[in-house]
C-alpha cells in the first residue's frame, strides 16, 4: 500500500502525532489507572506504594459488614454493573428503534435538503448536556408543563410520577445519545444503492425480505457503530441517573466518582472499578471486531 | 504609530505600579460576593484568583494530588481542618500578624479542630437538619422522624443530602447513638433504619436541595439552614427545624495553606475578612452566620432576624461532625454503599 500511496518512507513521521496523542492521553492514563488499582489505599484519598489486591477483593468478595464472616461472593457491585449495563442496553435499543427510520428518512430526501435535516438533528447538541438534562427535568416534573398539560386536558387527575424514576433516566439517555445513532446509520444508508432494492423487487422479493436480506447486511456497519457510540457512553453516564433518577442508587459512573470525590476516598477501588468496566467494554469490542472479520471473510 | 507607542509605554509603566502581587484562593462555589473581592483588590491592589470546589473531599483530593503550593488559602469545614492540620497541609500564623484577630467571637477563638486558632479563622458557620413545606404538611415536625419515618403526607416526597457524613450523623442522632461508634448492634440498627427509611425518599441531592423544595419536587428535605432561608426567600413556604434529637453544626474556616506562594497577601486577606463590615457582607450573601463580633449593624434585617439563623432558646444543641479513625470509617462507608447500592 505504501508503494502506491506515494508517501513511501513517510509513514512513521506522519503517524507520529497520532501515536503521541494516543500514548500520552490514553495509554499513560490507563497505565496509571492499572497501577493505582493494585496499590494500597491511603486513608481519605491517595495511594500508598505497596502492592495490594484489596480493591479487586472488595469488588468480588464480601466478609460481612464487620469483615469476620466466611467469604462470599459480593453481589453489591455486580448488581450495580448489571443495572448500568441493562440501562445502557435499553437506551441503545430505543435509540435504534427511533434512529434507524429517522436516518432512513433523511438519507432518502433530495440531496439539497438533507443538509437541513442533519442540521436540525445536531442543533440541540450546541447546548451543554447538563443544561439539556436539567431542562428535561423541568419539563417532566410534577409541576412541569407536561403534567400541567395532561391534567389541563383532563387525561390524568393528578401529576404522573415521572421525575426520579427509571423511565426518566431512560428518557434522558435516549435524548442525550440519539444523534450518535442517527449519524452513522445515515452515513451508511446514504451510500446504499437503491438499484439493489429495485432489482430485488423485480425478482419478487417482498419489502420485508429486501430489508432483511439486502439493506440490513449492507448498512450493518453503520448500525453497529451507532449502537457502540450509544452503549459505551450510556454505560458510564451519571448525569441522567443523578438528575433525572434522583441518585437513589449508584450507577457505575457515580460509584467511581464517589471513590475519588466522596467521603470514601478509596482511589485504588475507584481505579479497579474503572479497570473492570474497561475490560468489559474491550471484551464487547473485540467480540464485535472478530464477528465483523468473520462476516467479511464470508 | 505615536499613539500606539504612548499607549504601550503607559501600560508598561502602569503595570508594576498596579500589580501589588497576587492571591490565589481555593473556595467553595458561590460562597463569596464578587463585590467583596473587588473591594479587597481596590484597597490593596492585590489581584485575586479564585478556583472553586464542591465538597471538602474533592478539595482535599485535589490538594493532595499536587495542588498544594499553588493556592494561598482554602475554606475547609471543621473536621477537614483537623484532617489537613494532622497531615501537615496548613501553615501557622501568630495573632500579631493579624490585627483583627480580636474580632473573632469568643466561642470560636479556641476550637477543638484548631486549638488556639493558629492556622484558621472562622468564615461562616451554620447548621444542617431539615425543612418541611408547610403547605403540604401542617402536623408536628419537631423530630427527625419527619425524615426517617415520615407521616403519610410526606412519604415519597423527601429529598436527602447526597452526602455520607450528614445523612449518617443525622441518622445517628435520630437513633441516639454516638458518632464513630464501632458497636455492632448500634451500627446494624443504623444500617437497618436507613434501609427502611429509603423507601420514603424521592431523591438524593445536595446542590439541588433548595431547588427541589422551591419547585415542589420535594415536600421536605435535609438542608443547610442558609439554603433553607434562600428557599423561603424564593417563595417556598418551608419551615426549618431544630429537631429535638439535635442537629449538625458545621463551621467553614479560612485556612492558611502550607507552601502558600503569597503568604503575606493571604494574611492580609484573612485580616480583611475579620473586619465586621466585610464579614457581614459574606453573611448577607451566603445567609449563614459569621464568627465575628460586631457584624450586627451591617447585616440585612432579613438575615439578622431569620428563624433559620436564630434557633429557639430551648433547642437541643447541635454537634460537630467527628473525624473517625480508618477502621471505623470503613464501617460507615460500607453502610453508605449499602444504602445506595
Amino acid at each position: 500500500m505504501a508503494d502506491r500511496s506515494g508517501y513511501r518512507g513517510l509513514t512513521a513521521p506522519l503517524l507520529l502525532p497520532t501515536w503521541v496523542v494516543i500514548g500520552l492521553f490514553m495509554l499513560v492514563p490507563v497505565a496509571v489507572m492499572a497501577i493505582y488499582s493494585v496499590l494500597t489505599k491511603e486513608f481519605r484519598g491517595g495511594v500508598i506504594w505497596d502492592f495490594s489486591l484489596a480493591a479487586y477483593d472488595q469488588f468480588f468478595v464480601t466478609r460481612g459488614l464487620f469483615g469476620d464472616e466466611a467469604p462470599q461472593i459480593e453481589w453489591t457491585y455486580i448488581s450495580i454493573f448489571w443495572r448500568s449495563i441493562w440501562q445502557a442496553a435499553l437506551a441503545t435499543l430505543l435509540c435504534l428503534i427511533v434512529g434507524f427510520p429517522t436516518a432512513w428518512f433523511i438519507a432518502t430526501r433530495p440531496a439539497q435538503s438533507r443538509g437541513v435535516w442533519l442540521f436540525l438533528i445536531t442543533i440541540p447538541y450546541w447546548v451543554n448536556l447538563l443544561i439539556r438534562t436539567v431542562s428535561l427535568k423541568f419539563l417532566i416534573r410534577d409541576t412541569g408543563p407536561l403534567n400541567e398539560a395532561l391534567m389541563g386536558i383532563g387525561l390524568t387527575s393528578g401529576p404522573l410520577p415521572l421525575v426520579n424514576t427509571n423511565l426518566a433516566v431512560q428518557l434522558g439517555l435516549f435524548y442525550s445519545y440519539l444523534p450518535f445513532m442517527v449519524l452513522p446509520i445515515y452515513a451508511a444508508v446514504e451510500r446504499y444503492n437503491f438499484a439493489y432494492s429495485e432489482a430485488a423487487a423485480d425478482l419478487y422479493a417482498g419489502r420485508w425480505t429486501i430489508l432483511r436480506e439486502i439493506v440490513l447486511p449492507i448498512v450493518r456497519p453503520g448500525i453497529i457503530a451507532g449502537c457502540l457510540l450509544v452503549f459505551v457512553p450510556s454505560l458510564g453516564a451519571f448525569l441522567a441517573p443523578d438528575l433525572l433518577g434522583g441518585a437513589k442508587t449508584f450507577m457505575i459512573g457515580s460509584l467511581i466518582e464517589e471513590q475519588f470525590k466522596g467521603a470514601q476516598g478509596n482511589w485504588p477501588f475507584g481505579a479497579a472499578v474503572a479497570m473492570i468496566l474497561m475490560s468489559l467494554v474491550l471484551i464487547v469490542l473485540i467480540a464485535y471486531a472478530r464477528a465483523a472479520t468473520k462476516a467479511e471473510a464470508r | 504609530m505615536k499613539t500606539i507607542l504612548i499607549t504601550a509605554a503607559a501600560i508598561l509603566c502602569a503595570a508594576p505600579a498596579f500589580a501589588e502581587g497576587e492571591l490565589k484562593i481555593y473556595h467553595w462555589f458561590e460562597y463569596i460576593p464578587q463585590e467583596l473581592v473587588d473591594k479587597f483588590t481596590a484597597e490593596t491592589g492585590i489581584t485575586v484568583t479564585i478556583d472553586t470546589y464542591d465538597s471538602n473531599e474533592s478539595m482535599l483530593a485535589s490538594l493532595k494530588a499536587g495542588k498544594l503550593g499553588e493556592y494561598d488559602v482554602a475554606v475547609p469545614a471543621d473536621f477537614m481542618v483537623g484532617i489537613m492540620k494532622a497531615d501537615g497541609m496548613l501553615d501557622t500564623f501568630t495573632q500579631d500578624e493579624m490585627p483583627n484577630f480580636a474580632n473573632i467571637a469568643p466561642q470560636w477563638r479556641d476550637v477543638p479542630f484548631d486549638p488556639g486558632r493558629t492556622s484558621s479563622i472562622p468564615y461562616q458557620w451554620g447548621t444542617t437538619s431539615f425543612s418541611v413545606n408547610r403547605d403540604v404538611y401542617q402536623g408536628d415536625i419537631s423530630s427527625l422522624a419527619t425524615i426517617f419515618n415520615p407521616p403519610p403526607e410526606l412519604q415519597g416526597k423527601i429529598n436527602v443530602l447526597d452526602s455520607q457524613n450528614e445523612v449518617l450523623i443525622l441518622g445517628s442522632l435520630y437513633l441516639g447513638i454516638p458518632q464513630c461508634t464501632s458497636d455492632r448492634e448500634q451500627l446494624k440498627a443504623l444500617n437497618d433504619m436507613l434501609l427502611n427509611a429509603k423507601q420514603y425518599w424521592a431523591s438524593f441531592g445536595s446542590d439541588t436541595a433548595k431547588d427541589v423544595l422551591v419547585s415542589g419536587d420535594a415536600a421536605a428535605g435535609m438542608i443547610y439552614n442558609g439554603f433553607s432561608a434562600k428557599a423561603r426567600a424564593e417563595g417556598a413556604n418551608v419551615e426549618y427545624v431544630y429537631p429535638t434529637e439535635g442537629h449538625v453544626v458545621w463551621m467553614d474556616n479560612m485556612v492558611l495553606l502550607a507552601d502558600a506562594p503569597n503568604r503575606e497577601n493571604a494574611l492580609l486577606f484573612m485580616n480583611f475578612l475579620l473586619d465586621p463590615e466585610n464579614a457581614a457582607a459574606v453573611t448577607n450573601y451566603a445567609a449563614y452566620t459569621s464568627g465575628v463580633t460586631g457584624v450586627e449593624p451591617f447585616l440585612d434585617e432579613a438575615i439578622r432576624t431569620s428563624p433559620e439563623n436564630n434557633p429557639p432558646a430551648d433547642a437541643t444543641p447541635g454537634v460537630f461532625a467527628q473525624a473517625c479513625d480508618q477502621e471505623t470509617q470503613q464501617l460507615y462507608d460500607a453502610i453508605w454503599t449499602n444504602l445506595k447500592k
